[in-house]
């Protein structure tokens, strides 16, 4: 246990320090911006000047690993219960191909579209996406009419259909509201990696890579560059900010 | 006219009156109590999960909504296209209208996760969500059928009637729209999208509603000893037939067309083939006890049949049954058949990709769906008791049109 | 019927007293809160001060959360001064661990006192984060029971 947190804590440093080389080495003042708004200040509000994004690698996903999944329970204190009343926000998809008998695996969860249907048909306005691109319930204006549900082309939202008790602090959900993955917006804000990232990463695999997409620079961009990539139910053009890589 | 001293309202049969009554609040304390569980212990109790998320609640609802926009037509007929024998229906379609509409919106409403922020989706519009729209359309609905009632009970008022009548008409159609338009407003769902279903909507809402008046007429005609005339009968016998037809031809269309985009054709296997309960309530409870056999009472049988009041309250009950019957078809069984996140793929997880979902409804939809129909059903029983709701024929023009009927 | 017909005045009779009543209650209220005494017995919250004045977030306090929840959940702002998070980290029970688990809690003390309803804990932690031994029950433990 203590061996994984340490690694964490190393990656992070990583990952921050890399962070402050790019803005060091860029040095150009408006790209000095993108490498600093990795850390914003608190009272900083969002800005579309960032739009985070997700490229998630299938070849480097093993059948059989649960790893995010559980890093996203433990963070967001979910259960990880799965009956079809429990709430699921990152699951293990197993993928076949009906004519070749090819196999594969990978995460579904939210996948925070550019123009989100969710967004589009909650009748008040919880469902949202913030300017960074990230896409939220805001439980104090849902009144869980499960509409979103209903809208969702992945089937990333659950409905909670019980009370909780014990939440996170960090991540307030209640009996009524609707809920999905977002991107442990928790966590973004402080300039840390979604949790399932982090596991994966941690466990080795790094099969996925969190980032900036609006930022040249950023991990993500570059691989996006280098490498084909799509995204799922391209034919509804919702613009995903997560995208999959080997599918 | 024997009857006159006791049409409708005042102070007979108060007995049976109030077992009506007692009737409906019954249905409605039950909604009551399912509401205030699901409440305080969650929708746990409920057959609804994460997969099946509007379930049959909301069937009862839309239908009834559904319902709604259609019981206006006769009012609509009445106003818009000057026909007399409409006209003096106006005041019981709209009346019917507003009830079936409270009933569905009740249930939509109790059926909410959150129902203590209700205050929160009465003010705070998304103006995108077609679901906003929809309550921007009921409320100016109640709003101008209340409007339209006023104009026609009170003299005085009268020549308001017609623009007040059309307004209401078109209202009613938008409103429609925006309802078939929940659905059709979902891309991803195999069996919702299609541009089809507003108009479906439309044509159904009319045959469902002109159904439900017609037994709500002839509830009150029999209650009142009375008998409706031969001719008024026949002709809102063949109106219904025209609804019920159009609606099978647009169901029919509907599956046809699907049927031509390759990536529809699993759904519509799923439906029409072998979706097991979904297939045989498209099947027996949609197309035949829905359509086929309303129509065979409403064509066949036209020597002997239509002197029998029976067959004009039959044919629509049948209409009725059949309607929610499309509708558990529609939204239930939209939802069981799974999405498609990968084309030509085979999908399977912890989180049911790539499975028909099942759905068994528990008590508390029931008693939530009954109250729905209770509300609608104990409106409608005060209202005609109450006011003058019941068609003030003037029979000696009618008798005169027999003839020419 | 000679009873219904004294009704009214009962009622007024009634009225009279229920706004006495209730005044010399906001009056004690008042006089008490003036004297800097917590009405009713509230632990005292970690720390000397509140995050303001202690008058201003009496009677403020539900906008400022108000205030900055839809900040925080809109627009990713996370300042610490009125963050309900902050709030619970310092008024959590000494007995309960909790703001609002027991009668005696900081929240439900107060607002049982005031009869006014609130929902922050249908969905908000009761518990600060940290402290709480909460690291440990990760995910198979939960498993099964339902
Ligand atoms: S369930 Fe909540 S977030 Fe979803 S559409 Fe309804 S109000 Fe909006």
């Amino acid at each position: 246990m203590s061996d994984s947190v340490n690694s964490k804590q190393e990656d992070r440093r990583d990952f921050l320090k890399a962070g402050g080389l790019v803005a060091g080495i860029t040095l150009a003042p408006g790209l000095l911006f993108y490498g600093v708004a990795q850390s914003r200040a608190p009272e900083e509000g969002v800005s579309s000047r960032q739009r985070w994004g997700m490229l998630i690698d299938t070849t480097k996903c093993a059948d059989g690993c649960n790893d995010c999944v559980t890093a996203c329970n433990t963070e967001n204190g979910l259960s990880g219960k799965t009956g079809p009343q429990d709430s699921q926000w990152i699951r293990k998809l197993n993928v076949k191909d009906l004519h070749t008998g090819y196999v594969q695996s990978l995460p579904m969860m939210c996948q925070h579209c550019e123009n989100p249907p969710c967004v589009d048909v909650c009748p008040t306005g919880a469902s949202t996406k913030r300017a960074d691109g990230i896409v939220l319930v805001d439980r104090h204006a849902c009144i869980g009419c499960r509409y979103c549900m209903m809208a969702c082309p992945y089937k990333a939202r659950s409905f909670v259909h019980e009370p909780l008790h014990d939440q996170k602090p960090d991540v307030p959900r209640g009996k009524g509201c609707v809920e999905s993955c977002t991107f442990c917006v928790q966590r973004v804000d402080k300039g840390e990696q979604p949790a399932c990232v982090e596991a994966c990463d941690a466990k080795g695999h790094k099969a996925m890579v969190f980032g900036d997409l609006k930022d040249p620079q950023s991990a993500i961009s570059r691989a996006l560059k280098s490498t084909d990539s799509v995204e799922v139910r391209a034919d509804l053009a919702l613009g995903t900010g997560v995208r999959y890589q080997g599918i | 006219m024997a009857h006159e001293v006791c049409v409708n309202q005042g102070e007979c049969r108060t007995v049976e009156f109030f077992a009506l009554l007692g009737l409906g609040g019954l249905l409605i304390l039950g909604a009551m109590y399912a509401f205030f569980t699901l409440e305080h212990h969650g929708h746990i109790l409920t057959g609804m999960n994460n997969q099946i998320v509007w379930g049959l609640p909301h069937v009862v609802a839309v239908f009834l909504i559904v319902a709604a926009s259609g019981a206006l037509n006769v009012a609509s007929i009445g106003s818009v296209f000057g026909k007399d024998v409409y006209k003096r229906r106006a005041p019981l379609s709209g009346m019917l209208a507003l009830a079936l509409l409270s009933g569905g919106l009740g249930v939509l409403v109790l059926d909410l996760g959150r129902p203590d922020r209700l205050i929160v989706a009465m003010t705070r519009y998304n103006f995108h969500s077609i679901f906003a729209l929809n309550m921007i359309f009921y409320n100016g609905f109640f709003a101008i059928v209340g409007l339209y009632l006023v104009t026609l009970m009170e003299r005085k008022l009268k020549y308001w009637t017609r623009p007040v009548g059309f307004l209401a008409f078109f209202w009613r159609l938008g409103l429609t729209t925006a309802t078939g338009s929940i659905f059709g407003f979902i891309v991803a769902r195999a069996g919702y999208n299609s541009a089809l279903m507003a108009p479906m909507f439309i044509i159904m809402s009319f045959a469902y509603g002109l159904a439900i008046f017609m037994v709500v007429q002839a509830s009150m005609y029999s209650w009142n000893g009375l008998t409706l005339d031969l001719a008024i009968r026949r002709r809102m016998k063949k109106l219904l037939a025209v609804f019920v037809g159009a609606s099978l031809y647009f169901t029919v269309v509907f599956h046809l067309t699907n049927l031509y985009f390759a990536k529809q054709w699993d759904y519509e296997q799923f439906i029409l083939l072998d979706g097991g309960i979904f297939t045989l309530l498209f099947w027996v409870g949609q197309v035949f006890i829905g359509a086929v056999l309303p129509l065979s009472l409403l064509f066949i049988n036209r020597s002997q049949g239509e002197h029998l009041v029976s067959f004009s309250v039959l044919a629509p009950l049948f209409v009725v049954v059949g309607g929610l019957c499309q509708m558990y078809v529609t939204i239930v069984g939209g939802q069981a058949f799974p999405l498609t996140l990968f084309p030509g793929h085979e999908v399977h997880s912890s989180f049911y990709d790539g499975v028909v979902h099942a759905y068994h409804p528990g008590i508390y939809e029931w008693l939530l769906g009954l109250g729905g129909v209770g509300i609608t059903f104990t409106l409608t029983v005060v209202a005609v008791r109450v006011f003058k709701f019941l068609p003030q024929d003037d029979f000696k023009t009618v008798l005169m049109r027999r003839s020419t009927d | 019927m000679a009873i219904m017909a004294n009704l009214p005045v009962l009622g007024k009779w009634f009225r009279i007293f229920a706004c006495l009543g209730a005044m010399a209650f906001t009056a004690i209220a008042s006089t008490q809160a003036v004297a800097g005494v917590d009405l009713p017995k509230l632990e005292h919250g970690k720390g000397d001060q509140c995050v303001d004045d202690v008058a201003f977030i009496r009677r403020h306090h539900p906008d400022l959360l108000k205030h900055h929840r839809d900040e925080t959940v809109r627009l990713g702002i996370r300042t610490t001064k009125y963050s309900l998070k902050k709030c619970v980290e310092c008024h959590a029970g000494s007995k309960t661990g909790s703001v609002a688990s027991s009668e005696e809690d900081f929240c439900v003390a107060c607002h049982r006192y005031a009869g006014a309803k609130l929902d922050c804990w249908d969905c908000h932690a009761t518990k600060p984060g940290k402290q709480v031994p909460d690291a440990k029950p990760v995910l198979p433990q939960h498993g099964g029971s339902k």
